[in-house]
This record gives C-alpha cells, structure tokens and sequence, in this order.
C-alpha cells in the first residue's frame, strides 16, 4: 500500500504551543482571562482524574469496561466549554470530558460501564444526548436535531445549535456522511467535531482515510477546519466560532481535533500488540494538561498554590467516583421490563407477571437460582 | 489426529485450512488483520497470508459487506468478521436486499460464497449492543443460510463447510463460549465429516427432546443432567436455515415432549417456527404443547441484569418441567 496524505504536515490551528506559549490566529482571536484559564485547567485535571479512577475500578471488577478519554482531554474540555446551555451535544462513547463539562455527574457514566443501566440521564435535562456506541449513529440524529432547530425558528444570535462528536473511524461509516450531506443540503446548524486521535482500535488512520478528515468537508460544501486537539485554547475558539456560524445560521462546520488517544481503545484492549510505544512518547510531549500548566507558570497566571489546591480537588473527586462507583446496587429483575414501550403492552405485561411468579417460586428454596 | 482446541481456536485452524486450501479465500472485517480480531479468532492469519488475503478493513460494516459481494461477483470468497452482533445492523441492507437476493435476481448466474462471522449472544457482561442474538432476522431472510457452532470439533468442521458453501453463510459463533476447549479430530476428511446442515443428537434421551444451538447448548447438557427424575435427549440444530427437520421429528416422535431453548428474543424467534412445524408434524405424537425457554421481549438490558435476562440452568429446567406438567 502506497503512503497516504491523511498524515500530511497539517495546517493546525494552535494558540497554546507545548511549551506553553500564546500564539496568535487572525482568524480565531480569543479574549479569554487568568480566571478562564484557570478554570480550563480545572477541568482537565479532575477530568483525567475520573478517568484514570475508572480504568482503576474496571482492573478492580467494579466496571466491566471502560473506555479511556486520556489524551483527548483538551478536545472534550474546549470543544464543550465553548457550547451554551441551550446547545445540544451529541456524544460517542468516550466523551467523558464533554459529560463533565454539561454537568453529567461520573456516577452517570460509571453506571452505565459497570452495566446498572444504559445511560438513563435526560438528554433535554443536560442538554447532552446518551452515549452512543453503534459507530457514527449519533451523527445523524444531531443533524435531525438541528433541522429541528430550523423549524423552530430557532436560528439566531440567541439561537441554539447543535456539536456531534465521533471520532476518526466513525469518518468511514454511511451513516457519518450521509449526515454530512443532510446538514449541508439542509445548511443545519450544526457543527460535526471529530476527534481524531489516530487510532480505530488497532487501525492507523491510513486505513480510514486518504485525505485529511477537515478535507472531507468541501466535499459536501461546507467549511473544514483542522485544530490541535491538544489545545485546549485552540478548541474553544474553533468550537465557538463554529458554533457560532451554525447558530446565526450559516451551517455546518467540520472540526477535525488532531490528537492522540494516548491509551488502549478500552480496557480489554492490548496496544502492544500493534503500536509502536515510541509513538507515544512522541504524543506524550504534547500533552494536552502539561502544556497549560506551561502556560500558566510561564505567565505566572497560578502559583504553587493553586495547582496543590487543583491536586487536592482531584484526590477528592478520586474518592468520590471510588465510593459512588462501589456503592451502586444492582438493578431489581424486574427492572428488565421498564420502559420498552410508552403505552402498556400485552406481551411484556406477562412476561413480567410470570417471571415475578418463576423468581417468587424460588423464596424459601434458598438462595435464589440455587437448584 | 486430535488437538485440544477452544472453539475460538479451532475457527481459527478452520480459517487457516480454508485458506490453504483455496487461495481465493480472503478474510475482510474490523481490526482483523494485524490485531488478529478483538476476540484474536483470525490471529496470525494477516503475518502468514499477508494484507492481500487479510483485509484490515474501514470503519463501516456496509461497506464490509458490499464490497465482499463485488469480490464474490469477481471470483473469490470472503469470510467476514462483524466484531459484535449489534454491530451488524448497519450491514442490514447490504445483506438482506443484496447479497441474499443476488443468486435469484441474476437467475442462477452469480454465487454469492459469502461467510459472515458473527461473534454474537450475551453472558460476558459488555455494554450495549455486544450481547445480542439477531439469529431470527437471518432465519427470516430467504437466501441466508445460518449456522451456529457449539463446541470446537463443529468450530472446525462448519467454518470451512461454510467457506466451501456457494450460499452466503451467517456463521454464529457463541462469544461467551470462545474459550471453551475439546479435542479435535482435524485428520478426517471434509466430505466425512457430518454435513453443516444436519441436526445433531448430543445426549440420547428417551423422555423428552430438548433443543438448543450454540451458546445455550452447554446448558441444555447441564439441564438434561440434573434432571435425574428424566432422561433427556438433547439437540444440537447447529443449522437454523435450514433446520433439519428429520432429525428433530424422529426425536420428538420417540419422546413427546420438546422443549426449545434459546437466547433470542421470545416471539418470532426460532422456537415459534420450529414448535409450529413440530406441531404439524407430530401431533399425534406430543405428550404436551413445545415449550420455548427464551429470553423477554424487551432490549438486551444492562449487564448487571443479564443473569435474569438470559435462560440460565433453572429457566430450562422450569421449561423441562412445564413439559412434564401435562
């Protein structure tokens, strides 16, 4: 196989380096003071720290998965940070930043990975519909929303618009660019953010594509725009600019976040055994946390002070996603026929009744099951 | 020549002794190339055959599917891999509108010799869409054929009867059973090995005839074990398009009972059709009405609950019961 130009030397838009130094972009100038910042690198942090405590808990037997955000923390945290109350988020599964950021709790989340429920928060409540897992199934349902949004006359400078997210292998479904086309014809506000951290499970991003994802965009006749997704500054900005177009009602935008899923797809995932650690090194000295730490020491935007207070914050938030994680039941059996359909339906209505009946003839035999 | 092999392995010699055997055989799918599949069934295969014949495909189920029915068109015979049953849905159009059809539409002139493995069924405590049981959609769809493998001898065996079958193939593998490990005869002969089609007696019994295929088949076995007041006669139908039917009514006929077991959902799943034909065939016969153990009409629930969801030990058992209380 011939080498592909999806790698190809991207033009990234950057506003924080490594190192951690401001750069300016003519076309994405972001007024953002000490406290924002601050507050960004907040949320990086705990974010992470829920994240790690997950990947904990599930080598514990307390979750039964988890997939892992680490890396992709400045994609989730400036991409969400840069939506309103009234947008709407459409999620994968891995948007662990972007549930923070929209005041999903960890316990939510936990809940679902650890398999006592399968999502279960409101969607309108948070404005942050339900994880999806079947690959890039979500994105067209925010594009059905957003042409809600049009209908409603809802398009405006107080307008809403809608982000779905997904990540680099989701660019080769139907379904992700069948919602290209409909948010393009149907100039929809929307705004599609993929992550693309280089790796669909064990496949390099050659087999995905042979252009660069923002690429894809003009295409279907709306921009593209490629961000260092390790830049927390760099994704707000993009993010709201975008969201911004899509609210005033000038459509879509594709924003490709250019980073690194920097550990397994998921916990029953193995990388070794077909990515160089190499790479990684290679990724890790762009950490997306690091460099705002860089910043702000640079800058003297935070003192030592700040960062052991931000520590001490995560420690606590550690012990909580460890105690609500541990404490939470199981569901009753009968859980099982709850709300499959609105109206009452003859079959689950019996199946239930009979099934009360099967687990009550157990009672007084023993241990439930224990024939 | 036995060798000890868990059923995940022996796909994986049956994949490599199909693709000796015929260098037209390609395996297409999700990370089953380098990474060797998430469940490592086709491992090994993509060092030794190379990416030509081990196709590390992109990101679309429908686009694994399509594309393997132009290879077909062209001469060769892909085995694809669905990394999860809930992950077929996306393939729906491409399988039922096309590759089912295709024999028919072209009046005979295009095969399609197309396998699609699908690791399917719950019992592994996953997410959403990683324990499903969508058998009765390929069951329904004329064209299709479907089989399910219960142990690693049948693993062997059928892979490559599929991958020789000039029909597209549904291969059902039982993800919660993977690891499960027998003896293997590989030194046999293809065309002495019972045919993928045919029904299989698994215990002789003479009381009532119990039912099962692929995960639920291990259960069935423990179930018609401790029922010592009994003595049941388990089947493995191995093939539900088509489903051998002679073998399952000679049974029926000696005991006059039969119970179905399944994970698939209850109504319109493979025990409504086969109690049906059961009952036509052998009324005269039945001791007592065919009973189907499946699992509720509702979606696969969290995992936490899928004990309860699916037919366990005792729900068979309570099945066996129901038979005997006529």
């Amino acid at each position: 196989m011939s080498q592909t130009a999806a790698h190809e030397e991207p033009e990234l838009i950057q506003l924080l380096t490594p190192e951690g130094e401001l750069k300016e972009h003519p076309d994405y100038p972001l007024d953002i003071s000490a406290e924002e910042i601050r507050a960004l690198y907040r949320d990086l942090v705990l974010v992470r720290r829920v994240d790690s405590e997950a990947v904990s808990l599930q080598r514990q037997g307390e979750l039964g998965l988890w997939a892992s955000l680490l890396g992709q923390e400045a994609a989730q945290i400036g991409s969400a940070r840069a939506l309103r109350p009234d947008d709407m988020a459409f999620p994968s599964y891995r948007e662990h930043g972007v549930a923070w950021c929209r005041g999903i709790e960890p316990k939510e989340l936990l809940g679902m990975f650890r398999g006592v429920t399968n999502g279960g928060w409101d969607p309108h409540e948070y404005g942050f519909h339900l994880y999806t897992i079947v690959i890039g199934s979500q994105a067209l349902h925010a594009t059905g929303y957003a042409m809600g949004i049009q209908r409603d006359g809802a398009v405006g400078e107080d307008g809403s618009a809608v982000i779905s997210y997904f990540g680099d292998g989701a660019t080769s479904q139907g379904d992700t660019n069948e919602s290209f086309n409909f948010a393009a014809v149907n100039n929809a506000p929307v705004v599609f953010f993929c992550q693309n951290n280089q790796w669909a499970i064990s496949e390099p991003l050659e087999r995905q594509a042979r252009v660069p994802i923002y690429k894809r965009a003009a295409g279907f006749g709306f921009p593209g725009v490629r961000v260092d997704g390790n830049d927390v500054l760099a994704c707000l900005a993009v993010t709201r600019a975008a969201m911004d177009n899509a609210r005033t009602g000038q459509g879509p935008t594709l924003v490709e976040a250019f980073t690194y899923r920097m550990g397994a797809h998921t916990t029953n995932d193995d990388p070794s055994r077909y990515r160089d650690a190499a790479e990684l090194d290679e990724w890790k000295a762009k950490d997306p946390i690091l460099r705002v730490r860089n910043h702000l020491e640079l800058y003297e935007l935070a003192d030592e002070a700040f960062f052991a207070r931000i520590d001490e914050e995560a420690d606590k938030v550690g012990e909580m996603v460890r105690t609500q994680c541990r404490s939470m039941a199981d569901p009753e059996p009968l859980d099982i026929f709850h709300e499959v359909y609105a109206e009452p339906n003859v079959h689950i209505d019996h199946q239930r009744s009979e099934f009360a009946d099967y687990l009550a003839s157990f009672e007084g035999a023993g241990a439930e099951g224990g024939r | 020549m036995g060798t000890n092999l868990t059923i995940g392995k022996a796909i994986n010699a049956g994949l490599r002794a199909s693709m000796e055997h015929d260098p037209k055989v390609l395996v297409m799918g999700e990370d089953v190339g380098r990474l060797g599949g998430v469940f490592r069934v086709t491992d090994g295969l993509h060092k030794d055959f190379g990416a030509d014949r081990v196709i590390d495909t992109p990101l679309a189920e429908s686009g694994i599917v399509g594309t393997a029915i132009g290879m077909a068109m062209r001469g060769y015979r892909p085995v694809v891999e669905i990394q999860f049953d809930g992950f077929f849905f996306p393939a729906a159009n491409q399988t039922f509108t096309q590759l089912a059809k295709m024999r028919r539409r072209s009046a005979g002139k295009l095969s399609m010799p197309v396998v699609m493995r699908i690791p399917y069924g719950g019992g592994i405590g996953a997410v959403e869409h990683h324990s499903e049981s969508p058998e009765a959609y390929f069951q329904h769809t004329a064209g299709l054929r479907v089989v399910s493998v219960a142990n690693p001898e049948d693993a062997y065996w059928m892979i490559q009867q599929a991958v020789r079958s000039d029909d597209p193939v549904i291969f059902l593998e039982p993800k919660r059973r993977y690891y499960e490990k027998a003896e293997v005869d590989t030194g046999v002969s293809i065309d002495a090995v019972t045919p993928m089609g045919a029904a299989r007696i698994a215990r002789p019994g003479t009381d009532c005839t119990l039912l099962a295929y692929g995960p639920m088949i291990k259960t069935a076995l423990q179930a018609a074990e401790a029922d010592v007041d009994h003595s049941i006669e388990v089947i493995d139908v191995r093939s539900l398009s088509p489903i051998d039917y002679a073998t399952i009514t000679e049974s029926v006929k000696r005991t006059g009972r039969l119970v179905v077991a399944h994970e698939a959902t209850l109504t319109g799943g493979p025990g409504a059709e086969i109690a049906a034909r059961v009952t036509e065939e052998c009324f005269y016969h039945l001791e007592s009405p065919v009973i189907r153990v499946a699992a509720f009409d509702t979606p696969y629930p969290q995992s936490r609950l899928e004990e309860h969801y699916l037919p366990d030990l005792d729900r068979v058992l309570d099945g066996v019961d129901r038979a005997f209380a006529y």
